[in-house]
């Protein structure tokens, strides 16, 4: 398996063997039942606040999808906004045992502030 | 797979990378390497818990069109909508472990999982609405308090957000329960069978007893679940006690007392028959709520159909299925 080379998203769609609904985009019939792409959801608690990943549903498409997801993750406030991505659109870093790919932002002690000295008697830098 | 003994070599290898992690508390994702049977056990754990999200609607919908005021109403229609909300969380989770929802519905419907066994009981009165609140989701709140904390991220994170919405659950319970114990002599009577038939499958729904749970120490181990089903059931006891005589309703155990040393609610011995009964198909509503699962999935197909047809009618070429 080479988990190296294709990363993955972070849901099962990405993750899914090869013709799982989901995985091919195509709400692939099983069973006379229909199993609707998975949407992965964001939602915003605040103004000027981030937008926060809390889950994912399956929808038809995307206005289902918002629909789906205000009744799912928004049934109480403070939810000012949604947004929904279909889940194969993610590409998500390697997962930790992939190793070295968050490397460059570890070894770096010069890009905090800790690392540099102000002058004895300095006040209020 | 001509390369078993490398493949295995590397099995070891992550296998002691895992339980170190777990060991040092660290959150497994769902794209980190995991033990195939932490994965089964946990997609084992965690639709079984979707489903009983999902039936549990059934006995309180019941009770929806006889709501006794439009307070009420409002209040049991938001809790029946959120144990929906509550299993398409658990659903969705449980989905990141790479099984799909379908199959997992597949499952349910076909009587191959399970679903709590307190969800096969009868809603006879509008006390039942209340007692279910207290007790069923008090008892739920106890256990998945617990699971907030469980080592699988998606699973963990599902229960933080549910918890939020059953403390509402089990106050409205709570607050029906106390209005019928002050009410007329026949509402309190009313209230006082409610407790006296729901009390001991509300006990039985957190789990057999330690003694006789052959998935807890595997799951205890992983960090899935951190404490027994016998220590979830005392603390349910010590919590509820105190509450039922608030409102002087007595709960139906002649053996039940206070250790003053321990400072625990003893309970006198639970019908394990009966849960087992219940648990393999034949408590009283075990064929009525799988009828009533079957009947709402068929009956919804055209809808589904309809959604997914309209779909594909209106989506731009470009951004098609994405998804």
């Amino acid at each position: 398996m080479s988990r190296s080379t294709k990363v993955s998203g972070p849901v099962p769609a990405a993750d899914k063997e090869a013709g799982g609904p989901g995985a091919d985009g195509t709400g692939a019939e099983r069973d006379g039942a229909t199993q609707w792409p998975l949407w992965e959801v964001f939602a915003q608690e605040a103004q000027g606040a981030a937008h926060e990943h809390v889950g994912s549903l399956h929808a038809a498409d995307a206005e289902m999808a918002l629909q789906n997801a205000r009744d799912v993750y928004a049934r109480r406030g403070p939810i000012v906004s949604l947004w929904v991505v279909p889940s194969a659109a993610i590409t998500a870093s390697p997962s930790d045992e992939a190793g070295s790919f968050f490397d460059p932002g570890a070894d770096k002690i010069y890009r905090h502030p800790q690392f540099y000295k102000i002058p004895r008697g300095v006040k209020g830098f | 797979m001509q390369q078993d003994a490398p493949k295995a070599v590397d099995d070891a290898a992550l296998n002691a990378r895992f339980e170190a992690r777990i060991e040092a508390g660290e959150t497994i994702e769902p794209k980190d390497w995991m033990p195939e049977r932490y994965r089964t056990q946990l997609i084992r754990m965690m639709s079984q818990h979707a489903h009983s999200e999902i039936v549990g609607m059934l006995p309180e919908g019941n009770w929806i069109t006889r709501a006794p005021s439009l307070k009420r109403k409002m209040s049991l229609i938001a809790k029946v909508q959120d144990e929906a909300g509550h299993g398409l969380y658990i659903y969705c989770g449980t989905e990141t472990l790479g099984v799909d929802r379908a199959e997992l519905v597949d499952q349910l419907l076909t009587g191959k999982a399970k679903y709590s066994s307190i969800f096969n009981y009868p809603t006879l009165s509008w006390a039942d609405m209340g007692v279910i609140g207290w007790f069923v989701d008090g008892a739920a709140i106890v256990n998945q308090t617990v699971l907030a904390k469980a080592s699988y991220g998606p699973y963990a994170r599902a229960m933080i957000r549910i918890c939020k919405e059953e403390n509402f659950h089990k106050k409205q319970g709570y607050e029906i329960m106390a209005t019928l114990a002050n009410g007329t002599p026949a509402q309190k009577a009313m209230a006082q069978d409610a407790v006296n038939r729901w009390w001991w499958p509300s006990l039985m729904m957190l789990g057999p007893s330690d003694a006789n749970s052959p998935n807890t120490a595997e799951l205890i181990k992983w960090r899935v679940k951190r404490k027994t089903n016998d220590e979830l059931r005392q603390r349910f006891i010590d919590l509820t006690v105190p509450q039922a005589q608030a409102v002087d309703l007595t709960l139906p155990d002649p053996d039940l007392k206070y250790n003053e040393e321990t400072g625990h609610w003893e309970h006198g011995p639970i019908d394990w028959d009966e849960f087992w009964a219940v648990v393999k198909g034949n408590g009283p509503c075990n064929r009525e709520r799988l009828q009533a699962r079957r009947d709402a999935h068929e009956k919804g197909a055209w809808v589904r159909e309809a959604a997914a047809a309209y779909a594909a009618k209106h989506q731009p070429a470009s951004a098609s299925n994405a998804a």
